[in-house]
């Protein structure tokens, strides 16, 4: 008896291209192979090996909520080779997709807290399966806050669920885009991601913060959580590194001991500020 | 030695130079490249007939050129080395000592005419055996050196360390490295390593200094040189062109002139 | 106790070849010494301290295909090369007691969580035959990382020279039993020796356990810039190292058809973890040697209680920089009076 291939693919149909933004796109995937769908199960926070056959793979997180049966979404934006190949693809053609790989966003430990959720440009996609999630099982949180933020408001991803956020009643959703990137019909507010949560002055009690952008959003919405109260360990985000596998044994994505693809994508600042800067 | 430890210790001490280039003990037998930066250490500094491996390449390494102006201890094939790589803009004599060392005295070489005539006066003696290579595979007939190199090729693993060690081998993002397209195969199977292999021969033609650098480098004894240096070869049969020896030379394969022929044009 | 002689033993390899099982035995190439698919037992090297390359291609290859896909008629096919590909019974002779620790070690890592299929079904097909060293090199530190001379770990036999022509003969598992099992009639029995008295006297330099608990605080220490100074950033060491793992994914083909590889790759090489964003979270040489020293001595032992080294030395061999692990390590160990000799009941 052979031991399953982990480096197979499943095949998978693109049903729906959605363009997000300039050179960003989402596939909704679905099964080719019934039996497969089936017993597929993933969880907030996992990520994908999506690829072209003849191109490569490349690792994007899985975008929809693990409460949607019937479709896997992911988010990408076209910026090497393999993006490039899958920005070619339309609906109806096949990728291949391995996965769930990496941990989980600990939406059982977050039970009866307030949710604050900040994201930056093309870090929405990770946070968007978690967000849905959390809605989906919403009276076990208290409030839940989004606030993100874009450089223009072309760049925004998700529009069409950002218009649909901002009408709930059960969530609060706060838009920015960088100075100088707002329209004249812009409605949302206008600053930096950390300026803006500075704005919020957002209350740290009984609160979780999950954070995902890029490195220098990051680097300054850490301080401006701090300030307000939040602990390393109340403090949640993603780490990006390059990958190749995606099960720990290219090892490519290592950061000291921990592998981003198996220990992560998820983190605790307070787990980061252990790890050794190489990421 | 004496002569060569005075000098590097006056071109520390006076700051004319921030660290020297040289060789000194290795593992076992062996010598090892050193970067003397303090006075007290120039004593590690050595030079002996087991001296080969091109020390150049380390003048493009981010870490040694943050050092300062480096001074380097030349062996014949080095002074080549600069002398080409100032010819492709890589070097401008004023920034580096080039040091040689002959019958115990110690010279600098300042400038391209210095190098271009240390150049001129010192042809490359090529080791017997790998001449006895040389002319053994030049008797074979096509297929035979197909075959040859079939049978040599199949031990590379791609690490190359070839690439590694060529002081002309400077590009930031080898030809190797780009994807779009994969001009040369990842994979280190047949197809794989001749790509790799003749990609390297062309582009070191008419360039290699014959240093024997990438033979000694390689960790399965393939005997890679041998393809840059009868690639560079050819060129100076068919272009009249040596490399090496003038630090204003127009690259072989890249420049044009009327008079050129073009007798392999059909 | 089990003896073999020289002759018999040239008989036993010999009959594995006509067997049909593929042989892999150390042979002299390009003035050097390579495991090589035998032809002839006659070619077999045994005066020699160590291959240049290890035997890890055995469990894990240059090149792996892991998968093909064919769009036949615009309907794609995938071909899964771990399913149902016939993996061949091999035998692979003249290992080291540290090239037999490394495979097991090297298999152990592509079990952990998700298995690898390919390096579990080679590590099955094959059986490991190792002879302990007699003789080591200035290059060698087996003694220092938990190795030894004579070391049975990951050995399926193991034989140790002990006269001129005779080899004591152990078997350390089932597999092993039973392939000696099939030529008991050219073994003959003999007094019992002391398989000690017989290896090389590798002097141990250092401590590992001391070596990952002086890395535990050194990420940021300024020494590494100094140790990095000659590396040139090939993959020599990565590659001849029996250990390391390291490897990336590769499609070949076009919109046709076409395969899906696995081959090698080293931390080493500058882009080995660059983003396509641009970012390299190992910009320079030294943070990349530093990874590469850490990698083996400190974070494999402290997440998986692995050691990422069995001190062959073929990366100090192999290096065309002379970086030298061994000496790295002893100078990072500090005074080398204080560790004690490790066998002691030897003059």
């Amino acid at each position: 008896m052979s031991l399953s291939n982990i480096y197979n693919p499943y095949l998978m149909r693109i049903e729906k291209v959605t363009e997000e933004a300039p050179g960003v796109k989402t596939f909704r995937l679905n099964f080719v192979d019934d039996s497969d769908r089936e017993k597929f199960i993933f969880k907030a926070g996992q990520f994908g090996e999506y690829s072209v056959f003849g191109e490569g793979e490349s690792t994007f997180c899985i975008a929809s909520s693990p409460t949607r049966k019937d479709y896997v979404e992911c988010t990408f934006r076209e910026t090497g080779r393999v993006t490039s190949a899958l920005a070619r693809k339309e609906a109806g053609d096949i990728i291949g997709f391995r996965g769930p790989y990496g941990n989980i966003f600990p939406l059982e430990e977050w039970k009866g807290k307030n949710l604050l959720f900040i994201a930056g440009g093309i870090a929405l996609p990770p946070m968007r399966c978690v967000i849905w999630n959390a809605l989906e099982l919403r009276d076990r949180f208290k409030d839940i806050t989004v606030l993100y933020g874009a450089r223009t408001v072309e760049d925004l991803v998700y529009k069409y669920e950002l218009d649909e956020w901002g009408k709930r009643a059960d969530m609060k959703l706060v838009t920015t885009v960088d100075p100088g990137g707002e329209t004249s019909d812009w409605k949302g507010k206008v600053g930096f991601v950390p300026t803006v949560l500075e704005q919020m002055a957002p209350s740290s009690s009984d609160t979780v913060a999950i954070v995902c952008g890029p490195p220098v959003m990051i680097k300054f919405t850490f301080p401006v959580l701090e300030k307000f109260g939040f602990t390393p360990e109340a403090i949640y985000t993603t780490l990006e590194n390059k990958m190749k596998c995606g099960v720990g044994k290219c090892g490519r994505c290592n950061v000291g001991s921990v592998y981003v693809c198996k220990d992560g994508p998820v983190f605790t600042y307070r787990q980061l500020q252990s790890l050794p800067p190489e990421y | 030695m004496q002569a060569l430890h005075q000098k590097a210790k006056e071109l520390l001490e006076s700051g004319r130079a921030g660290v020297i280039v040289g060789y000194g003990k290795g593992s076992g037998d062996r010598v090892r490249p050193v970067f003397i930066r303090n006075a007290a250490d120039v004593t590690k500094l050595m030079l002996d007939s087991r001296c080969r491996q091109n020390l150049s390449v380390y003048l493009s390494k981010p870490e040694i050129r943050k050092m300062g102006r480096p001074a380097i201890v030349a062996v014949p094939s080095v002074v080549k080395t600069i002398v080409q790589l100032i010819s492709e803009n890589q070097l401008k004599s004023e920034d580096l000592i080039t040091l040689i060392v002959e019958n115990g005295a110690v010279a600098e070489l300042p400038d391209d005419a210095s190098l271009e005539a240390y150049s001129a006066s010192h042809p490359l003696v090529f080791p017997p055996t790998a001449q006895k290579e040389i002319e053994t595979i030049e008797g074979m007939s096509l297929q035979q050196r197909f075959k040859y190199w079939q049978d040599e090729l199949s031990r590379c693993f791609k690490c190359y360390a070839c690439r590694a060690a060529c002081p002309l081998c400077y590009c930031e993002r080898c030809i190797t490295d780009d994807n779009r397209p994969q001009w040369v195969c990842v994979a280190s199977h047949a197809q794989g390593n001749f790509e790799w292999h003749m990609n390297r021969a062309m582009h070191l033609a008419g360039r290699c200094i014959e240093c024997g650098s990438c033979t000694a480098a390689c960790p399965v004894g393939i005997p890679i040189g041998l393809l840059t240096i009868e690639a560079t070869r050819i060129v100076e049969q068919e272009f009249g062109y040596e490399p090496g020896l003038h630090c204003d030379a127009p690259s072989a394969l890249s420049s044009f002139k009327v008079e050129d022929k073009e007798s392999f044009i059909a | 106790m089990n003896f073999i002689t020289q002759d018999n033993l040239l008989v036993f390899l010999k009959t594995l070849v006509d067997s049909g099982k593929e042989l892999y035995a150390p042979q002299r190439k390009a003035e050097k010494v390579f495991f090589l698919p035998v032809e002839d037992a006659a070619s077999i090297v045994f005066d020699y301290i160590q291959t240049t390359e290890s035997p890890k291609d055995l469990l894990f290859p240059k090149v792996e295909r892991l998968l093909s896909y064919d769009y036949d008629d615009g309907k794609i096919k995938v071909k899964d090369w771990a399913e149902g590909s016939k993996f061949s019974e091999r035998v692979l002779f003249g290992s080291r007691p540290c090239d037999a620790i490394a495979l097991k070690t090297l298999a152990e890592f592509f079990r952990l969580d998700m298995a690898d299929p390919f390096v579990q079904q080679r590590q099955d097909a094959l059986t490991i035959i190792s002879v302990s060293c007699t003789k080591s090199d200035e290059f060698c530190f087996c003694t220092s990382v938990g190795a030894g001379p004579g070391d049975s770990r990951g050995s399926d036999i193991l034989l140790t020279r002990v006269d001129d022509d005779r080899y004591l003969v152990e078997c350390p598992t089932e597999k092993g039993k039973s392939l000696v099992e099939s030529r008991k009639d050219l073994l003959e029995k003999g007094e019992e020796v002391e398989r000690e008295n017989y290896l090389a006297k590798t002097q141990q330099l250092f401590s590992h356990v001391e070596i990952t608990k002086k890395l535990c605080g050194s990420f940021d220490s300024p020494a590494w810039n100094e140790a990095s100074l000659r590396c040139l950033g090939c993959g020599a060491c990565a590659y001849v190292c029996p250990v390391c793992s390291c490897f990336e994914i590769q499609d070949e083909g076009n919109n046709k058809k076409g395969d899906r590889l696995r081959c090698w790759d080293s931390c080493g090489f500058a882009l080995f973890t660059l983003h396509t964003s641009g970012h390299n979270p190992r910009p320079t040489q030294t943070t990349r040697w530093r990874q590469r020293v850490m990698h083996k001595f400190s974070y494999m032992p402290e997440r998986y209680n692995l050691i990422g080294c069995v001190g062959c030395g073929r990366c100090s061999r192999a290096c065309p920089a002379d970086m030298n692990l061994k000496e790295e390590l002893s100078e990072l160990s500090g005074s080398l009076e204080e560790i004690p000799q490790r066998f002691e009941d030897h003059p």
